[in-house]
């Protein structure tokens, strides 16, 4: 009995840990280029994904990759012609849950966990379910670092990324396809709802300590796989539900690191000019 | 001396329904260095920016040589304060491998042993010299600037003309600058073109810097590093703000 739960207990924080592993750097890219509007627009998708996948007999895994990438690339691309940016997004991201929620009512004769959608079910994660989200995470960190500076420039300055012969649109595709697939692998763990917060959560609990953009996604990765570790617990010890806890936890490490970083600072040396 | 590295023909530019540049014919040639002067919204940074290929026009082509390396420096660059990055970690992103290289870069602009402070601790002239750098570790056949001097005082302008026209000597790579002071341009300057959504008028700035008028202007601090610029206009305007402009040139 006890070895069934370790067994279940471990494939959770293994499925938490990898996924914040691919979305403590990614997250950095969405702080910086102030993409969170757009992260939330491309994980609620995930539910019509869900409702898709089920409707046609698909995967859920590809039903929400398909959904999530048509998504980001219709937003990527009408983004700012009509509306503004945020305005744009906003109705994406809530059009697209509303629009999931009526398609999974309509699915005939299927009952389906929505709470698991909308939050996660990372108790439930299987063999398979977990290589899947390692896969996707792996493949998220390689895009990542394969076009590191690449990335970088562009995020930094358009134009000078054009100028040193970096096409800024491709690299927002990368970015826009890694999106994709991390809400694919994280809607297991976290839920649509709360995937843009795993994202951004870590990732600006760690601006506090980094001096240089490699430390804060290497930070904000550690501070997600924390969060993960610790939610699991927490929700284990006060039975609560595991992805919002994994998120509270990452805001508690968030608070604490607005906290302890100004004390650290000035530990380790004058107060910063300017 | 007279490879061409960009050349543009009849190159126009709009924005929605505003024409931003109509009619523009340009080159610039290994070794050259080039000012481009106009009033604001003139078209400056636009022809810069389709230049480097950061955006397309939208009539007219854009030839860059083959294998065209370029150092680019925007007019602005806001780094966003959520992006923790040091000096040095911005010049790396040049691709430039070697530390000795990086940090022998910004003592060579004049910021050197601020390779460890953050891009956004930076004053602005710090900041403007940074970017310079970065540009100069890509080995560039073009340095293409956008309003360097912003924010310096007339000798600060001059000391980094006086760098530019010496790295133009070391490398022999061009130099294609926007300033916005339409009177009072780089000496080394080779061509001045004065823009207002097509060129107003080009020509050399004057080499005045031994007359004492010169003097009188700009002091002894500069150098010879600053010349004035004598507009030749054959032509009226619908928009008066260039021709007035034009018509305060100080006499030399």
């Amino acid at each position: 009995m006890s070895a069934l739960l370790g067994d279940f207990l471990v494939r959770a924080a293994l499925a938490g840990v990898g996924v914040a592993a691919a979305a403590g750097p990614l997250g950095c890219f969405v702080v910086w280029r102030r993409m969170a509007y757009f992260g939330d627009a491309t994980a609620h998708a995930a539910i019509l994904g869900v409702a898709l996948a089920l409707a046609l007999q698909a995967p859920v895994f590809a039903g929400v990759l398909i959904v999530s990438l048509a998504m980001a690339a219709t937003v990527a691309t009408a983004a700012g012609k009509t509306y503004a940016m945020d305005t744009m997004l906003g109705v994406a991201a809530h059009a697209a849950l509303a629009l999931g929620l009526v398609a999974v009512s309509f699915l005939p004769g299927v009952r389906i966990d929505l709470m698991a959608y909308l939050f996660g079910d990372v108790l439930a994660v299987s063999r398979a379910n977990l290589a899947l989200i390692w896969t996707g995470a792996a493949l998220v960190v390689s895009m990542l670092a394969w076009r590191w500076r690449r990335l970088l420039t562009a995020t930094l300055n358009a134009d000078l990324a054009a100028a040193e012969g970096v096409d800024p649109r491709r690299e927002q595709l990368v970015l826009t396809l890694a999106l994709a697939v991390l809400v694919a692998v994280a809607l297991q763990v976290v839920g649509a709802l709360l995937i843009t917060a795993m994202l951004v959560v870590p990732a600006a609990a760690a601006r506090a300590f980094a001096r240089t953009p490699e430390q804060m996604a290497g930070l904000a990765a550690a501070i997600g796989a924390a969060s993960a570790l610790l939610g699991l617990r927490a929700s284990w010890v006060f039975d609560t539900p595991t992805g919002p806890t994994i998120v509270a936890s990452a805001v508690a490490l968030l608070l604490l690191s607005v906290i302890a970083a100004p004390v650290l600072r000035l530990l380790s040396r004058a107060p910063r000019t300017g | 001396m007279t490879a061409t590295l960009v050349s543009a023909s009849r190159l126009g530019v709009r924005y929605g329904g505003a024409r931003a540049l109509r009619d523009v014919d340009f080159a610039i040639a290994r070794g050259e260095i080039v000012t481009v002067v106009g009033p604001n919204g003139s078209g400056k940074t636009t022809l810069l920016r389709v230049l480097v290929g950061a955006t397309a026009p939208s009539e007219g082509r854009v030839r860059r040589a083959p294998g065209l390396r370029i150092g680019y420096v925007p007019q602005r660059l806001a780094i966003d304060r959520t992006m923790p990055i040091t000096v040095d970690r911005f010049l790396a992103l040049s691709g430039e491998r070697d530390p000795k290289a990086r940090a022998a870069a910004l003592t060579r602009v004049g910021v050197g042993g601020r390779g460890d402070a953050q891009m956004t601790d930076l004053s602005g002239g710090q900041f403007q010299r940074a970017l310079l750098a970065r540009a100069l570790l890509r080995r560039p056949d073009l340095l293409a600037l956008d309003e360097p001097t912003q924010g310096l005082d007339q000798p600060g302008e001059a000391a980094f003309y006086k760098l530019l026209a010496s790295v133009r000597a070391e490398t022999g790579c061009a130099v294609l600058m926007v300033s916005h002071d339409l009177h009072v341009v780089m000496s080394a300057s080779d061509r001045v073109i004065c823009l207002n959504g097509h060129v107003c008028c080009e020509g050399a700035p004057m080499a005045v810097a031994a007359a004492p008028e010169y003097r009188r202007l700009f002091g002894l601090g500069t150098d010879g590093a600053l010349a004035l610029y004598r507009h030749v206009h054959d032509h009226a305007h619908d928009a008066a703000a260039h021709d007035a402009a034009a018509l305060r040139e100080p006499a030399p």
